[in-house]
């Protein structure tokens, strides 16, 4: 039983998904969704632990031996990403139920829970899979099953966001199938590992460079890098609470982990870096983005699109991390993943717990809410404070490796400048404390109360881990620089 | 090789720019759809193309041991016109949900109704 995990790790909650619709009970479908959320957790759990240990877990579908049949490969990198995606998916369904039922119609909850696995099944396929097609159709799944998910917001503008993310969101997935063909085309294979190895032998020829070119624009659109990231604010302002904390945390930081997947090991690091420079257009972009994100930011009212701006800003830490090309710099981009997963997860989960009491993001609902909700207030400054990265929290972890790798390389401009950024994080969260805490409820204000009890767990238990990984750093940061290793050693 | 070499790449890229500029240039969108969906079968062309042996015949057990085609390309096609179908549908019925909120499908027709809003 136990080493078929890594393909249980996505039929159970395929499968779960069809079991799904026909529950048809609200709190049926919810109770079930977040069983199977839970174990896919634990058995995500179990494989970064046995990775850790006893190193890469290959996996034969069908007991086909690659290159001819689909391998799962699972090495510290996905298993630890794995990991992120299973917990975020299991915290934020465990605080559910109110704000599903506030933002959804009753008779709709039992497809909404069955979409939501059929995502969570996407994501994790892409991350465990080790072949390249394989790796596009799960691609599909989840980028398909969240256009649903987007699309369920209370206001009509959800429609049009989610229509805009399918075609922004189908262009890339069809810009990284192409690439994968041309792949082929060169190669013929389809295994990660043994499209590396006949790369190597090939060399460089036009068809590489074609596939390279395809397979970056269209890795960039799905993680929403700098100027391809016109979908992403509106779908994170007008989709459901929990949608946006569940997407924001996981979606783009899949696709980041493709990107490193195929720069790294696909392609090599000598190839990506040496031959085409990918490091000089990637960190001017990553800087820009993360300068973009957070003056845009500042000037947003509402607060949920303010939050999507600043994970424009922190999608730009995370590639500046690793167009750093160093140890240091990619443990930063990997750990951030994780950690601002955490984080943004516990501040949309804070956000959705004031548009279930106010029926609004907008900031000026966020009047006199310190007194009116201290509990939820409390928690987004404490997630917020973690975002501008003041020591003990997660953010700063992050940013210390980040600033670290730029002054190893001998960048210190960058690492002012990663300063700078914070100084703007600052900016755009406080706008919200002084709102909520220095500003009276106007007198017409409908009365408020704290928000149900398992909305604040789930968002209590992202806080606590925001402050616990950011005080005992040793899994996080020890598992990060393995993957760092391994990804700098693999392509050397 | 002599102009035009194989010409199949030419279509493709062709019907790929097509469908890449009707997607991002139409105000439409059931128009932006049709340019997704060019755009989509263009690439199950250039894998078609490539799995092509010349004067191959099908994988299939023949007296004479036949030059074949390589099916995998053929194979993965299937499962991306699955997906592609699936796209254009869930795209659909986004429109038709579009229109029935907006009263419209013209892009800058529901800008201008947000904006009002």
């Amino acid at each position: 039983m136990s080493e078929h995990l890594p393909i249980l790790q996505i039929v159970v909650p395929m499968v779960s998904s069809l079991i799904c619709i026909l529950l048809r009970r609200r709190l049926l479908s919810w109770a079930f969704a977040f069983t199977v959320s839970a174990i896919t957790l634990v058995m995500s759990a179990t494989l970064l632990a046995r990775v850790y240990a006893g190193g890469t877990i290959i996996y034969e579908l069908g007991g086909w031996s690659p290159p001819w049949g689909i391998e799962y490969r699972i090495d510290i990198l996905n298993a630890f990403v794995l990991l992120l995606v299973s917990i975020i998916s299991t915290v934020v369904l465990l605080y559910a139920p109110s704000s599903v039922a506030d933002e959804i119609p009753a008779s709709r909850h039992h497809y909404f829970y069955s979409a939501y696995l059929l995502c969570l099944t996407g994501l994790l396929g892409v991350t465990i899979t080790g072949d390249a097609f394989n790796l596009f159709v799960f691609l599909e799944i989840s980028a398909l099953s969240s256009y649903i998910l987007i699309s369920q917001g209370k206001d009509r503008r959800a429609l049009m966001a989610s229509y805009q993310y399918l075609v922004m969101g189908t262009l890339g997935a069809t810009f990284i199938v192409i690439g994968i063909g041309l792949l082929y085309a060169v190669t013929g294979t389809l295994n990660m590992a043994d499209i590396s190895a006949r790369l190597d032998e090939v060399g460089s020829n036009r068809t590489v460079l074609v596939a390279f070119a395809f397979l970056t624009v269209g890795m960039s659109l799905k993680l929403a890098m700098f100027p391809l990231y016109l979908w992403l604010p509106n779908a994170y302002c007008y989709a459901p609470s929990i949608v946006t904390a569940f997407l924001a945390s996981t979606a783009t930081k899949v696709s980041i982990y493709v990107f490193l997947r195929f720069v790294f090991t696909i392609f090599g690091r000598d190839f990506a870096f040496d031959t085409m420079h990918l490091d000089a257009i990637l960190m001017p972009l990553a800087l820009i983005g993360i300068f973009v994100g957070s003056l845009v930011a500042i000037f947003q009212t509402n607060i949920k699109r303010m939050l999507a701006y600043s994970s424009v800003a922190q999608i730009g830490y995370m590639m500046l991390g690793i167009s750093f090309l160093s140890v240091t710099g990619l443990t930063g981009g990997i750990v951030h993943l994780f950690n601002h997963g955490v984080m943004k997860g516990a501040l949309f989960l804070a956000v959705g717990c004031v548009v279930l009491r106010t029926g609004s993001a907008n900031l000026d609902d966020f009047r006199g809410l310190g007194k009116r909700m201290p509990i939820t207030m409390a928690a987004f400054v404490l997630a917020g404070v973690s975002l501008i990265g003041v020591p003990l929290t997660v953010g700063f972890v992050s940013k210390w490796y980040l600033v670290l790798a730029a002054l190893e390389q001998g960048y210190w401009p960058v690492a002012v400048l990663i300063l700078l950024a914070s100084l703007l994080a600052v900016a755009y969260i406080w706008r919200i404390v002084e709102v909520a805490y220095f500003q009276e409820a106007p007198e017409d204000a409908p009365e408020v109360k704290e928000a149900p009890f398992l909305m604040q767990v789930g968002m209590w238990t992202l806080i606590v881990g925001t402050y616990y990984f950011g005080i005992s750093t040793s899994m996080t940061v020890s598992v990060a620089r393995k993957a760092a290793e391994m990804l700098m050693g693999a392509s050397s | 090789m002599e102009w035009p070499g194989l010409y199949n790449y030419w279509i493709v890229i062709i019907l790929m720019m097509t469908g890449f500029y009707t997607a991002i240039s139409r105000n439409n969108l059931i128009k932006k759809i049709i340019g997704l969906n060019i755009f989509a079968t263009s690439v199950l062309f250039l894998y078609i193309t490539m799995g092509k042996v010349r004067g191959g015949t099908a994988p299939i057990v023949v007296e004479g041991g036949a030059i074949y085609s390589n099916p995998l390309p053929h194979v993965l096609m299937l499962t991306a016109i699955v997906v592609g179908v699936a796209t254009t549908a869930l795209a659909l019925a986004l429109v038709v949900r579009i229109n029935e909120a907006y009263g419209t499908i013209e892009e800058d027709e529901i800008i201008v109704q947000d904006q009002e809003s």
